[in-house]
């Protein structure tokens, strides 16, 4: 490359529009690094599993206005008819929806007391069919028994002994050795003790943005309550056929309620990470517009490079450059404004990930976006000069005897 | 002559109609997407009751866990215990005073036809109305004895009235509400104050509620409530037990007129807690804390981390845009040398030049930002669309962000076009007409 000290004299004459064009790259690849990083950092969180079997189950808010209404018995009996349904695996009534966005949490500690360090859980309240109903695996320990279910009346304070609790939720609780929570007893609530009966691989808690996502507990309660939701699982594919025949069925038997937001998991799901999505494609459009916009900023100000130099490029040719040679001149010029650019666009990605750090609590960059960033700005650089480079290789020889 | 530039331009612009295009759509992209980012953090920052904001006031005790902060210790809690709000309320210390909760009911409409309806409710005091400025189509707010007497009267909005009654004066018309004959006081007009300031606890800009009806009816079992509800000590059972606990879920705003007034009502607070403590509540360091509407706002940063963030990039964005312009015009009018040196060799002078080149980027910039309010149009649906809830209400463009939409595009390209203009009429007439 013997021309490069050639180049950049040339360069030096105009650098005003090298460095421009070096600006413009820098600025892109400081936005499309931290964008790309954004964008990966809401796609981890959107990928992790909630440990349901999310494809096959549904949900319904039920919700009793009636004054002299069996809550208990009527419970029971909606309970009974979907199970009954042919197609549905299993049904519960549950007092909150992972991922949804409402819930309950309690603080669970190691020690009875007031003063003792706490565990926030998020609490599910179900009858033994959770396990199944759910899909959640369990890996230790046994499932509640029917004699474990007590009824709770809204507002009571009291907990029952057992519960089941995340792998997640035994690892922050025994740092050590997860398997060692089964049959340990921890408090709730303060002072009430309750038994780790089992533990169960994945099921997330209703806040997706919460740090203790991964932490739940299954309590054996039913809530003798005015509003609840019914969770139903399916057989796999039925769902979408079952959802309004369970609605029918539950509507028409008992007049005295209202069943109403008939949901999927799937549909609960995209609407919790909305705003996830959302972020994600406005991103996605600013690094493809902005790629564009800087790559025909490079071909627009090359072809005008070569318009003005076209006397130049034809003399080259005519004094024996071929015209590889003229291509290589462009796109070596290129190459090395491209050099500037992503050494300012480094400096630059990391400072505004630096302030993003600061600012919104976003955790640092690391390096291979850097470098992919910076590969990238290169290789947009070369194609987009590869057009007018073409273009000026193609000026014959014969320019340099003409004027203009 | 500046139509006579204008036409010149215009045939410069054509001419190179390619590059035209380049510039004007990323000036246009650019400025449609800072607009749409701006005018988001603008409605999310904006002031719903400009008239009145720094006169209505959001109340905050400390009566959290003293071993254990609320929100680490960097606030008190958000909202108020029952106790403590009913108690506030009846000592009737500020100028109006409102305790208020989100409640959920079932309306049996008394037409067999329409089917029972689940509504948002908003169990509040009188005070409500008067205080937030809320517009009524029919009637009135409630009385404050309303209040007290616990009578079971209920404010529907438009929509609701609409549902019901068709949209007709209901007022004194009697309506069935979870069980309980209500009587209708009011109808209000449509009302969606962005963001909803006087209750942000679960969404700052949630659709405003269905039906009003008086607070002391959650008490009475005859409204339930939803919303968010904080404990950190263990509660009794039943619902004697949970209105009497330390939990959190009520809000509590004053209207007070002058800062004397914020004064004294601030020292009222104080002495309260200090009563408190008597009875072993209020264990923590006294924090009591009156905010305005915009202070209360900022507190719990209603504007999105992601909307901040966005507008930034949106920002660098529009600097790549322009950086790209300048380029792209510097270019252009190096390209013209031979002719700017003709130009000046028949006399033209600097000025006028730099006035030719200056309309050229100026069209251009014009035309970048009528293309970026489209843009800008766009893009406020799309993020309506894209976000759905979370943000409605949010994508309106408004007159004032379209006025500065046209004039930062017209400034910034005049701007991006200074230099390159600057260096077209430095071309030495001498040496181009030589080089011919």
């Amino acid at each position: 490359m013997i021309e490069i000290g050639l180049i950049v004299r040339a360069l030096l004459r105009n650098k005003i529009g090298a460095l421009l064009i070096a600006l413009q790259i820098a600025l892109t690849m400081t936005i499309m690094v931290n964008a790309i990083f954004m964008i990966q950092d809401r796609q981890s969180q959107m990928q992790r599993e909630s440990g349901l079997d999310e494809a096959n189950t549904f949900y319904l808010t039920n919700t009793v206005f009636g004054k002299d209404y069996n809550l208990q018995a009527e419970m029971q009996t909606d309970l009974n008819s979907i199970r009954k349904t042919p197609g549905v695996i299993d049904a519960l009534q549950i007092n909150a929806i992972p991922l949804s966005g409402g819930g309950w949490s309690m603080s669970l500690q190691h020690e009875p007391g007031d003063d003792k360090d706490t565990i926030g859980s998020a609490v599910y309240m179900v009858d033994d069919h959770a396990i199944n109903t759910l899909g959640v695996e369990l890996l230790a320990g046994t499932n509640f028994s029917a004699e474990d279910i007590e009824w709770r009346v809204d507002g009571q304070s009291t907990w029952p002994s057992k519960t089941i609790i995340t792998k997640a939720f035994a690892e922050q609780l025994y740092p050590d050795n997860w398997e060692t929570a089964l049959g340990k007893t921890i408090y709730i609530s303060q002072n009430q003790p309750m038994q780790v009966i089992g533990i169960i691989k994945t099921l997330q808690a209703p806040w997706n943005g919460w740090g203790g996502v991964e932490r739940s507990m299954l309590v054996p309660f039913q809530m003798e309550t005015q509003s609840s939701y019914y969770f139903i699982r399916t057989e796999s594919g039925r769902r979408d056929e079952l959802m309004p025949i369970i609605e029918k069925t539950l509507a028409e038997s008992n007049k005295e309620r209202i069943i109403r937001r008939v949901t999927t998991l799937e549909e609960t799901r995209k609407r919790s990470y909305r705003r996830h999505n959302a972020t994600n494609k406005i991103l996605t459009t600013v690094v493809i517009t902005l790629t564009l916009i800087t790559g025909f900023g490079i071909v627009g100000l090359a072809i005008f490079s070569i318009n003005r130099r076209t006397k130049q490029i034809g003399t080259r040719r005519a004094i024996g450059a071929t015209k590889w040679q003229v291509m290589r001149y462009f796109l070596v010029e290129n190459f090395l404004i491209s050099c500037v650019g992503v050494i300012i666009g480094i400096a630059g990605a990391i400072a505004l990930n630096m302030w993003l750090v600061k600012t919104f609590n976003l955790t640092p960059i690391g390096f291979e976006l850097i470098a992919f960033g910076a590969v990238a700005l290169f290789i947009v650089g070369q194609l987009a000069v590869l057009y007018p480079a073409k273009k000026a290789a193609l000026i014959p020889p014969a320019t340099a005897t003409r004027t203009v | 002559m500046f139509n006579y530039y204008l036409r010149l331009a215009r045939i410069s612009i054509l001419k190179h109609w390619g590059l035209s295009l380049l510039m004007i759509l990323a000036i246009g992209l650019g400025i449609g997407a800072t607009m749409t980012t701006v005018t988001v953090n603008y409605l999310m920052s904006a002031n719903p009751i400009p008239h009145k904001s720094e006169q209505l006031y959001y109340v905050q005790l400390d009566s959290w866990d003293v071993n254990d902060p609320f929100d680490e210790g960097q606030n008190p809690p958000d909202q108020l215990t029952y106790t403590d709000s009913t108690n506030l309320m009846k000592a009737k210390k500020a100028f109006r005073q409102n305790v208020q909760a989100q409640a959920y009911a079932v309306i049996e409409p008394n037409d067999p036809e329409i089917l029972p309806m689940i509504v948002n409710a908003r169990a509040n005091s009188a005070d409500f109305f008067a205080m937030f400025d809320v517009p009524f189509i029919y009637g009135n707010a409630w009385s404050n004895q309303a209040d007290d007497n616990k009578e079971l009267v209920v404010v529907l909005n438009k929509e609701t009235n609409e549902k019901i009654f068709g949209g007709k004066n209901s007022v004194g018309e009697s309506i069935r509400i979870d069980g309980n004959v209500f009587q209708v006081v009011g109808v209000i007009d449509h009302w969606q104050p962005k963001p909803r300031f006087y209750d942000i606890s679960t969404g700052a800009f949630n659709e405003t509620e269905d039906i009003f009806v008086p607070f002391n009816l959650i008490a009475e079992e005859k409204m339930r409530m939803s919303g968010n509800t904080n404990c950190w000590k263990p509660t009794g059972d039943g619902f004697e037990a949970f209105l009497a606990s330390e939990c959190i879920w009520t809000q509590f705003w004053v209207e007070l007129k002058t800062e004397q007034d914020k004064d004294d009502y601030l020292n009222f607070l104080n002495a309260y807690v200090e009563e408190q403590k008597q009875y072993g509540r209020f264990l923590r360091p006294m924090d009591n804390r009156l905010s305005t509407v915009t202070q209360w706002l900022e507190v719990q940063e209603v504007v999105a981390d992601d909307a901040r963030i966005m507008m930034t990039m949106s920002f660098m964005f529009l600097i790549v845009c322009l950086l790209n312009t300048v380029g792209l015009l510097l270019a252009k009018f190096l390209g013209k040398a031979p002719e700017i040196g003709l130009r000046q060799a028949l006399g033209a002078s600097k000025s006028t030049l730099f006035f030719q080149y200056i309309i050229e980027a100026g069209c251009i910039g014009f035309a970048g930002g009528l293309l970026g309010l489209f843009f800008a149009f766009w893009g406020l649906i799309g993020i309506e669309t894209l976000y759905g809830d979370y943000m409605q209400n949010l994508a309106t463009l408004d007159l004032n962000m379209m006025a500065l939409a046209i004039a930062i595009s017209f400034f910034a390209t005049i701007i991006a076009g200074i230099y390159p203009t600057w260096r077209a009429c430095k071309v030495q007439p001498s040496h181009q007409l030589k080089s011919q």
